[in-house]
């Protein structure tokens, strides 16, 4: 994400997610399928408006981003508010649990595989072109990706903060990183420290767990700015 | 057909409306260097990537049968963002650790740069890096566009003697994009000049100054400097 400038999008996806949890608050199923469902139906607008006009991604994005967060507000009912903005780690079932591992696990497949093309892609569409790469199709693929990783998140940080869970370790890395490996090695052992940090920090504290993974991964962040390659 | 590595014929790229090539034909045979020259818009990288078949376009782009290509892009602005060492870059292209050592060699890099980091490279060095990249998995024709941008004098005379020696050595047949025009007389076989359409299409000794001018627009003259 960080690498294609695209860090904001993670951001923005949280937030489209948002009627979607709403939804499924009101109607009583699970918040992940419902944020999953207008992630989709958000990153379809993107992808249109992307056709329709000659606006920079952010720009769209931006659109999609707020309109989502003004509908989101309006759905989700006020004490559920607080849960869908900020996440509940506590209210995560056990079976939830395992199914949010079986499905990153799969993610985390899916997005090994097309690594190499996404980052040539990356660094030059016509080079990737050039090897006989489908960008639009990898480019698809890494949406769809994205979409799938968010959605589990929302769940534990909230839509508001889910984006900071894709940026933030990945950036600590980038800072700590001098090749590709440790990078994508980095951002992931990064993202689980802030993870069980934060985790431990709400046992004890009893504050909400989402905002302690947050500032726990930000903590690093600010570390690795001494460390610095 | 002797030897005959590439076949255009009324070629014509459209892009938004606009028409960039018109009604292009030429043909490239083995071991030939053509350089496309041109004025800037003159669609000199559009025809490059069309004939990489990356851009849509009408006419006839035939390349002999199972051919492998290598190119060099113009600029690779965003590598230098992403924490890369040159090794990781040449698995990009699922090209072995041997190969890739190989190519260095043959390019005059030391095994040293195997673990540098892209971005802390010199643009000598990155320049070097690109044409060994495309040289990997043994092309016989490379594509090149203006692969001197930002290159000192000294680093532009090594990479073309590299590729001189490489020519020669590989047989290798060379399309290359430039403005330089010394390049043109010491180092090409044939070249073409753009602007939308064919303007000329030669040998080196042909270019003369009021193709140039008819070429660039306005007087430009060009000295041959003798060495020898």
């Amino acid at each position: 994400m960080l690498t294609k400038r695209m860090a904001l999008v993670g951001d923005a996806l949280g937030h489209v997610a948002l009627p979607g949890m709403g939804l499924a608050l009101l109607f009583g199923f699970n918040v992940s399928i419902g944020a999953f469902l207008f992630l989709l139906l958000g990153i379809f607008l993107i992808w249109v408006f992307e056709i329709k006009t000659s606006l920079p991604m952010e720009a769209l994005v931006g659109i999609v981003f707020v309109a989502s967060l003004a509908i989101g507000f309006l759905i989700v009912p006020e004490p559920e508010l607080l849960e869908a903005l900020l996440g509940d780690i506590s209210k995560v079932s056990f079976e939830m649990a395992i199914a949010s591992i079986i499905f990153s696990l799969l993610i985390f497949f899916v997005i090994k595989h097309i690594y190499p093309k996404m980052i040539l892609a990356n660094i030059s569409e016509d080079l990737a072109k050039s090897q006989g790469i489908k960008v639009k199709k990898e480019n698809f693929i890494y949406l769809l990706s994205i979409a799938a990783m968010v959605a589990l998140g929302v769940k534990i940080v909230g839509s508001l903060l889910v984006g900071a869970l894709v940026i933030i370790p990945a950036a600590t890395a980038r800072n700590l990183s001098k090749n590709l490996k440790e990078y994508s090695l980095g951002s992931l052992v990064l993202g689980i420290l802030s993870c069980l940090f934060g985790s431990l920090l709400f046992k004890i504290t009893h504050l909400p767990a989402g905002p302690l993974i947050i500032v726990t991964s930000t903590l690093f962040f600010l570390i690795s700015l001494i460390f610095k390659r | 057909m002797e030897n005959l590595i590439l076949k255009v014929k009324n070629l014509n790229v459209e892009l938004e409306g606009e028409e960039i090539l018109k009604d292009l034909s030429f043909e490239v045979k083995e071991g030939e260097v053509l350089t496309i020259l041109g004025p800037n818009g003159a669609g000199k990288t559009v025809l490059l990537k069309a004939l990489l078949g990356i851009l849509p376009y009408k006419g006839e782009i035939e390349w002999k049968a199972e051919i492998k290509i290598g190119y060099v892009p113009q600029r690779l602005p965003f590598i230098k963002d992403i924490p890369m060492s040159v090794k990781e870059f040449f698995a990009l292209k699922n090209v072995s650790e041997k190969e890739t050592e190989e190519v260095l060699k043959s390019i005059g890099l030391k095994e040293e740069i195997f673990e540098k980091k892209i971005g802390e490279l010199s643009s000598g060095q990155f320049q070097r890096i690109l044409v060994g990249w495309a040289l990997s998995s043994n092309p016989q024709v490379l594509l090149f566009d203006e692969p001197m941008t930002g290159i000192d004098i000294g680093g532009q005379e090594s990479i073309y003697n590299l590729l001189e020696k490489l020519k020669k050595e590989k047989n290798l047949t060379i399309l290359l994009v430039t403005h330089d025009l010394s390049i043109v007389y010491k180092f090409a076989t044939n070249c073409l000049c753009l602007n939308k359409k064919v303007l000329c299409y030669s040998t080196p000794k042909e270019l003369t100054t009021e193709r140039l001018s008819q070429l660039y627009g306005g007087k430009i003259k060009f000295y041959e400097h003798k060495h020898e």
